[in-house]
């Protein structure tokens, strides 16, 4: 850790991002984000796709330039010493950026290799990691056969040679099964006990809830909250609670019944289907008796926790752009 | 593991230094051998090309151009070379764009080398495909009776020299591979470079059976040049004009493209 406090410019911010700005032609990706990461924290960046999310990671890992705005990563600045900062990060991209054509024992060779390491640390090193990420059996096979669980750890393995002190992992749990994503997780965990500092994206409110410290959320490329996972769950609640009504007729006396017993304003979400934040579970009671008092007939009711659509409408009032809707969010929110 | 990171301080500059450069690019031209070592089946054009070529080009045109085969081969062998190992160079344009499309690209990008060195790297790689070609183009006009005089030395001269120029203009693929949008539109741009470039040459025809526009332009066809530099090396043992020719020609398509793509690469980069 002393050893990678002394070479940094700052060691108390890994990242500091002032007004930063991206376009592509009439797409503002990146509209004038700022951000400060302190050092030794899992900071997550949570957004839809489309959010800007990877473009700025993109930016922060000096792969593109900023229009506008500045970066620094350590106290080094993304543009003028895109070089130093290259030294100080490790990128785990969202598509596997591992070489397609080798083998996992031969991509981390190469890798190690290209970063300085003589050929018998590079082969030490390769070991080492194959060992660590499980990869030693499926070492020379070809990276076809990989599962999409094999290529993330593989690709993770890879941004860990030099052991940087900062690592970017852009989505490094989409597409993943449950159980691969448990793995992943407490492999990122590590890292940080280790002394590195994680920035992650992810689209799941429950993966940055798990693993982040603090989280900025961000929305067609701004940050529109920020805090500690609980802070930001509490502006939500912890969880949703869902009403299917027999008769869609009831919708505003129902929304009245929970505005009076909940104090949030519940919204559609489908025909006669009413979500709310719920930050007690004691109240469900409260609000099941008041809609039998109210008349109001229910066909279905359930507790969800938040999802990244709540989470939008409860800090922005609107729901994730339209392109932004992907499988998990099958659910449509209509904020009429 | 631990808490000591791999980075000290005393490695922790702006710039890659010349020898950093050179030691990444030898790194990238390793992994383009591994690559090759994988894939095999890329090497198609390298070695089928060049003995299907003369065998075919040998035994089709010998007697209508030379009277027989026999006289024909010290005409035909460096005209196939040369045509050879031009094909073989357009390859690097095609796998450079594969290359910059995929997720590979971006690691390359994060890593503290030479942004250069993925390209020279890669362009190094290719020479393993260059000497390919001379062998196989040599040894299949060896079995069909091709006797150079000049031996061994001859063989060995003019295969640096091919290579060389190759090597030259690759840098021309290079670029069309770095600012094509597709493969396969890589792949279309630089066969219509090769084909005119190639056929309208001195390789399989004498020049001046030509009508007077395309005997202009074989003329002065860089190719053509090089062609007959090679056919008066390794048959006569003597290096003329056409040789110097030649070499001016290879350094002035490398001093106008090699900036050319890397500064476009540097904008992709």
């Amino acid at each position: 850790m002393h050893q990678i406090l002394s070479m940094t410019k700052n060691p108390l911010l890994a990242v500091e991002v002032g007004g930063l700005v991206k376009h592509f032609g009439d797409n503002r990706a990146v509209d004038g984000i700022d951000l400060k990461i302190p050092t030794g924290c899992i900071y997550g960046v949570l957004g839809p796709n489309g959010a800007g999310k990877t473009t700025a990671i993109r930016i922060l890992s000096t792969l593109m330039n900023p229009d506008k705005g500045y970066a620094k990563i350590f106290g080094h600045d993304i543009e003028k010493e895109a070089h130093i900062v290259r030294q100080l990060i490790g990128l785990t991209g969202q598509y596997a950026s591992v070489d397609e054509k080798l083998s996992a024992n031969e991509n981390l060779y190469v890798f190690s290799r290209l970063l300085g390491l003589s050929r018998h640390d590079a082969r030490k090193k390769t070991a080492e990691l194959l060992e660590e990420f499980g990869l030693t059996e499926a070492a020379k096979r070809p990276l076809s056969k990989f599962s999409g669980g094999m290529r993330r750890r593989l690709d993770l393995a890879a941004s860990l040679i030099s052991k940087p002190p900062l690592i970017f992992l852009d989505e490094p749990t989409t597409g993943l099964d449950p159980r691969t994503r448990i793995q992943m997780w407490n492999t990122i965990r590590n890292l940080v006990s280790d002394g590195s500092t994680v920035v992650l994206t992810t689209q799941y409110l429950d993966e940055a809830d798990q693993l982040a410290d603090y989280i900025a959320v961000i929305d067609r490329g701004k940050v529109i909250a920020n805090g500690t996972p609980s802070q930001l769950k509490a502006s939500v609640g912890a969880a949703a609670l869902e009403l299917k009504l027999k008769n869609t007729a009831d919708e505003e006396k129902a929304k009245q019944v929970i505005q009076s017993l909940l104090m949030v304003e519940g919204h559609l979400s489908g025909e006669g289907v009413l979500t709310a934040p719920l930050s007690d579970p004691e109240l469900i009671t409260d609000v099941l008796l008041a809609l039998r008092n109210n008349n109001i007939q229910l066909s279905e009711v359930s507790v969800k926790t938040p999802t990244l659509d709540e989470v939008f409408l409860a800090i922005t009032g609107h729901e994730t752009t339209q392109s932004d809707i992907t499988n998990q969010y099958s659910v449509s929110v209509n904020n009429n | 593991m631990n808490n000591s990171s791999n980075i000290s301080q005393a490695n922790l500059s702006n710039h890659t230094s010349l020898k950093l450069t050179i030691r990444q690019s030898l790194i990238m031209a390793y992994r383009g051998l591994l690559k090759v070592r994988h894939t095999p089946e890329q090497l198609i054009d390298v070695t089928l090309q060049p003995i299907l070529f003369t065998l075919m080009f040998g035994y089709l045109f010998g007697g209508a151009i030379s009277g027989n085969v026999h006289n024909y081969l010290p005409i035909i062998i460096p005209g196939i070379l040369v045509q050879s190992i031009l094909t073989g160079a357009i390859t690097i344009g095609v796998q450079l764009r594969e290359d910059m499309e995929k997720g590979v690209f971006d690691r390359f990008k994060s890593l503290p080398i030479a942004r250069i060195a993925p390209l020279a790297g890669a362009l190094l790689a290719d020479t393993i495909r260059y000497a390919m070609v001379t062998i196989l183009t040599f040894a299949t006009g060896y079995i069909m009776g091709y006797r150079p005089e000049t031996g061994i030395v001859g063989i060995l001269a003019v295969s640096a020299l091919v290579i060389a120029f190759a090597w030259c203009v690759s840098w021309i693929f290079a670029l069309a591979g770095v600012v094509g949008r597709s493969a396969a539109s890589v792949q279309g741009i630089s066969m219509m470079i090769l084909f005119p470039l190639t056929f309208l040459s001195n390789a399989y025809v004498p020049v001046n059976t030509l009508p007077t526009a395309l005997k202009w332009f074989a003329n002065v066809n860089p190719v053509s040049h090089l062609v007959t530099a090679i056919r008066e090396i390794i048959n006569h043992g003597v290096i003329t004009h056409d040789f110097w020719l030649s070499v001016i020609g290879g350094i002035v398509i490398l001093c106008i493209f090699a900036p050319l793509t890397v500064s476009a690469y540097r904008k992709k980069v």
